[in-house]
């Protein structure tokens, strides 16, 4: 063995030790070459159940009025057309120049396998574990991590869960960078510098230190802030605020982070959008959630941008659609079938995907819900197959159990 | 082997505190186990028998509503309910301080340690409505007081406990040839849940030698079991499985259908080999190491196995073992007990943790305990939280530990403590050059504190 073969052995090895150490591109400036492709998939799980039915209206359907009333159509703040039979909640105006460049589509009655019992909890775990039922045990992990395990080169840093919720759908065993910018940290320019110091003793302690240091400041506001603790409670308590800091939204800042992070080394990101479980008075409660999902969509678009943006999917899915009928006190209430909402400049979008089972009562789930007529999984499954080209039987029995894929439903150009 | 009054504090309890002294022995920390549970009367958590009344308040409403829909009967019941709810909730957030009282002032802190501990191995809560509310109560009533004694009780009344039923859908399991299921209905068979997380998790674990077949006849063994009103461990003879069921070689039941069946299988599979592996090591590895001495790991086993699974002499073996005292400090303290001994350092009076009002408790402790990683009585699976030091010291963990400690003891305090002498308060012989410089170049107290709690020698354990 030459001297060289040795060196290099080290040098290979210390490349592993250095990235399982700091795991970060901000630590080690080095890019590394192999990156699973070029595409970007951001996972948005929209926690509640969203009402498709009044997402996406199905104003066509000869029965909908008697089950909605008016699809609104009418005037500058109304409902937009999209193609005929189907029109857009208002609130979701300022996603239509993404419609006009074939950058937003949805996929209409689409469900995971749950049924029946109609409980976030259950149908939460089982969109996110992407299971076909849960009579076997709660799952581990969730299906993008099993994703994970299947790309070659997958590294930390190449999946992203951001925000504080807890995001079943990238855990398990391939490792994932986590982060909120509700942690950003707000310190005097003093204690910044005595912390790195103090962190200094401790190799495990320092590497996370300085990344969070570098993640803080990424977003625009400063790290460093002179004045009182209280004037740093009030920095922190703005940073979790859910309306209104100086970077706007928290969505819009999960996104511009997410939006960073997918222009450097990240591939997948994950987060939630929370507010879906509309009981009551739909008509005020659903177009501010509905608001915060567009902001997200259009902060991911604007941080993303040029030939990345044409390489990203946005996919936002829902547990469960709601009933087809008004409630007693203007809401809707659990039901089956619901809507997926597609973005991205990957897409072919421009078009509501999906068999449309009627709004007849006999046509409907259990004579309440939107019937769903397809698996979101299999929409899912294509996307991963588009995107990071894993194979249909590694889709079928490792990242989705026991699916059926059917047929390519070609989402993306 | 030399004890070590302030490593036993730091590893094995709540953290040095300025007012209540380290051990002075491993014979008196074991006996503070053994001795009354003092400090959960000084800070008392509701059992879960009295979170039954509040269940039980709340469906005699709800049967209300029913009964007279629309009715101004059913309008009051209503309102009724959601102060019910409400009171459950702010209830939730008083034990949470209760616990952290404890950790700050209790003389027996391994008791405490050790709770949480098993609170986590048998991690169950509620998944909707009030019984979200009763991981406390469950873990006072079912966790708390086995903690010492042997494993098989522990098991039991954590397995057979209404919250874990209701946890891992035992209570939706049917014998697929049971009478219920011959009624029809939306019970109609088996759901492996429990069956599972009780070999894998609970017991045997995950690498251990069992199969799927083992899983189904262990679910079929515990169809039956179920809770009641309000919330109380039942079984339901007409759900079970008929005949006997077969569980890593042994045979139960076969007779008429009885929940000794059950208590028979979790009494063998508390005292199994695989079981004693599991226990022990992830003993170990939470108290000492992700990579713990394998001798340890050796005692703590032959331990077990010899007194059929005594908790009591498990913990002792542990604390006399050499590589307990020897170990490096490697651990990283979870985000609770992170909380809890910067708590106990500071000395934060009882009321200015319990006098808090929900909303600033929420801002104060659940938040920022949430993005330390830890999200307060709403786990992410039956597994609970990880035991892996890089889970906790990951960039937004450490980031969340650091800013907490900076901001927030000044608003439990009303004087924080000199940073010169809070380093050796909170360290002790741990103190390291540069936290004693940070802590006097530091530009305030908050800073200074905060610096000295946010320290690696601080997380360590």
């Amino acid at each position: 063995m030459t001297e060289s073969l040795d060196r290099r052995t080290f040098l290979a090895r210390s490349a592993l030790i250095g990235c399982s150490l700091a795991a970060s591109p901000l630590l080690t400036p080095v890019s590394f070459a192999a990156i699973p492709g070029d595409h970007r998939l951001v996972v948005i799980i929209l926690r509640g159940g969203m009402d498709g039915l009044d997402v996406v209206r199905p104003y066509g359907d000869p029965a909908y009025a008697a089950l909605r009333g008016d699809a609104g159509l009418e005037g500058p703040e109304g409902a937009i057309d999209l193609d005929g039979y189907f029109a857009l909640h208002p609130a979701l105006r300022p996603l239509m120049p993404l419609w006009q460049q074939g950058q937003l589509g949805f996929a209409h009655a689409v469900s995971t396998p749950y049924r029946d019992k109609r409980s976030h909890f259950d149908g939460q775990d089982l969109l996110e574990a992407g299971l076909s039922d849960l009579g076997a045990g709660t799952s581990r992990d969730g299906w993008l991590n099993r994703v994970l395990q299947h790309l070659p080169d997958s590294r930390s840093e190449t999946a992203y869960a951001i925000g504080r919720d807890p995001l079943g759908v990238l855990g398990g065993a391939a490792p994932v960078q986590r982060w909120t910018p509700e942690a950003d940290l707000v310190l005097s320019p003093q204690a910044i510098k005595l912390a790195g110091m103090i962190m200094k003793d401790d190799p495990l302690f320092d590497a996370a230190f300085q990344q969070a240091l570098a993640l803080s400041d990424g977003d625009g506001d400063a790290v460093a802030i002179t004045g009182t603790p209280d004037d740093m409670m009030s920095m922190v308590n703005k940073n979790r605020a859910q309306g209104g800091g100086k970077n706007g939204s928290l969505e819009q800042r999960i996104a511009e982070f997410a939006g960073k992070r997918l222009r450097a080394d990240t591939r997948i990101a994950s987060f939630s959008i929370n507010g879906w479980d509309t009981h009551q008075t739909q008509n005020a409660t659903l177009p501010k959630t509905l608001k915060r999902l567009a902001d997200a969509i259009l902060t991911l678009q604007e941080t993303v941008r040029g030939p990345v943006w044409n390489k990203t999917t946005v996919v936002a899915v829902t547990e469960f659609g709601r009933t087809a009928r008004i409630n007693g006190s203007g809401g809707t209430d659990h039901g089956t079938g619901g809507l997926m909402v597609l973005a991205g400049g990957a897409l072919r979008g421009r078009q509501v995907a999906g068999d449309w089972p009627g709004l007849d009562e006999a046509q409907l789930y259990a004579r309440r819900d939107l019937m769903p007529t397809r698996d979101v999984r299999a929409y899912l499954a294509w996307l991963l197959h588009s995107q990071f080209g894993l194979e249909r039987t590694t889709l079928e029995t490792e990242i989705f159990p026991k699916l059926d894929m059917g047929y390519n439903p070609a989402l993306l150009r | 082997m030399r004890f070590d009054p302030q490593l036993a504090d730091i590893r094995f309890g709540c953290g040095l505190s300025p007012n209540v002294a380290p051990p002075a022995s491993v014979a008196q920390m074991l006996a503070t186990l053994k001795s009354p549970d003092a400090i959960a009367k000084r800070f008392p958590i509701e059992t879960f028998d009295a979170f039954q009344a509040r269940i039980s308040t709340a469906q005699d409403l709800q049967k209300i509503r029913k009964q007279n829909r629309g009715s101004p009967e059913a309008l009051t019941a209503k309102k009724d309910r959601r102060v019910l709810n409400k009171e459950a909730r702010i209830a939730q957030v008083g034990w949470l301080g209760q616990h952290l009282n404890r950790w700050a002032h209790t003389n027996a802190p391994l008791r405490e340690r050790l709770s949480m501990f098993w609170a986590d191995h048998f991690t169950a809560t509620g998944k909707a409505g009030l019984v979200r509310r009763a991981a406390s109560p469950y873990m006072e009533s079912a966790i708390r007081p086995h903690i010492n004694g042997p494993f098989e009780d522990l098991l039991q009344a954590a397995i057979l406990h209404p919250l874990m039923i209701h946890y891992l859908d035992q209570d939706r399991s049917i014998g697929a040839n049971s009478p219920r299921a011959a009624k029809g209905g939306k019970l109609t068979g088996l759901n492996e849940n429990l069956a599972r997380e009780v070999l894998e998790l609970h017991t045997l674990g995950a690498n251990a030698p069992y199969t799927q077949t083992d899983v189904t006849e262990l679910a079929e063994l515990l169809s039956g079991l179920t809770f009641g009103r309000p919330m109380q461990l039942k079984f339901r003879k007409d759900q079970a499985e008929p005949g006997s069921e077969t569980v890593l070689g042994k045979t139960y039941g076969g007779g008429p259908a009885h929940i000794r069946d059950i208590q028979a299988v979790l009494r063998d599979l508390a005292k199994h080999p695989a079981t004693a592996r599991h226990i022990v090591w992830k003993l170990a590895v939470h108290f000492t190491s992700d990579t713990p001495d394998p001798a340890l790991v050796s005692a703590l086993e032959a331990r077990f196995l010899e007194t059929g699974g005594d908790l009591g002499a498990v913990n002792e073996a542990l604390l006399t073992h050499p590589a307990a005292w020897e170990t490096p400090r490697s651990n990283v303290k979870p985000a609770f007990h992170f909380m809890g001994s910067a708590m106990r350092a500071l000395a934060v009076p009882p009321d200015g943790i319990s006098s808090l009002e929900e909303r600033l408790a929420r801002r104060l402790i659940i938040l920022p305990m949430g993005e330390m990683g830890h999200i307060w009585e709403k786990p992410d699976g039956p597994d609970g939280l990880p035991e892996e030091d890089s889970a906790w010291i990951a960039p937004q963990g450490i980031a969340a530990r650091l800013q907490w400690a900076i901001t927030v003891p000044q608003l439990l305090l009303s004087d924080l403590p000199d940073p010169r002498e809070f380093v050796h308060t909170a360290l002790g012989r741990f103190t390291t050059p540069a936290v004693e410089f940070a802590a006097k170049a530091a530009e305030s107290r908050w800073d200074g504190v905060g610096l000295v709690l946010a320290s690696p020698a601080f997380q360590r354990s």
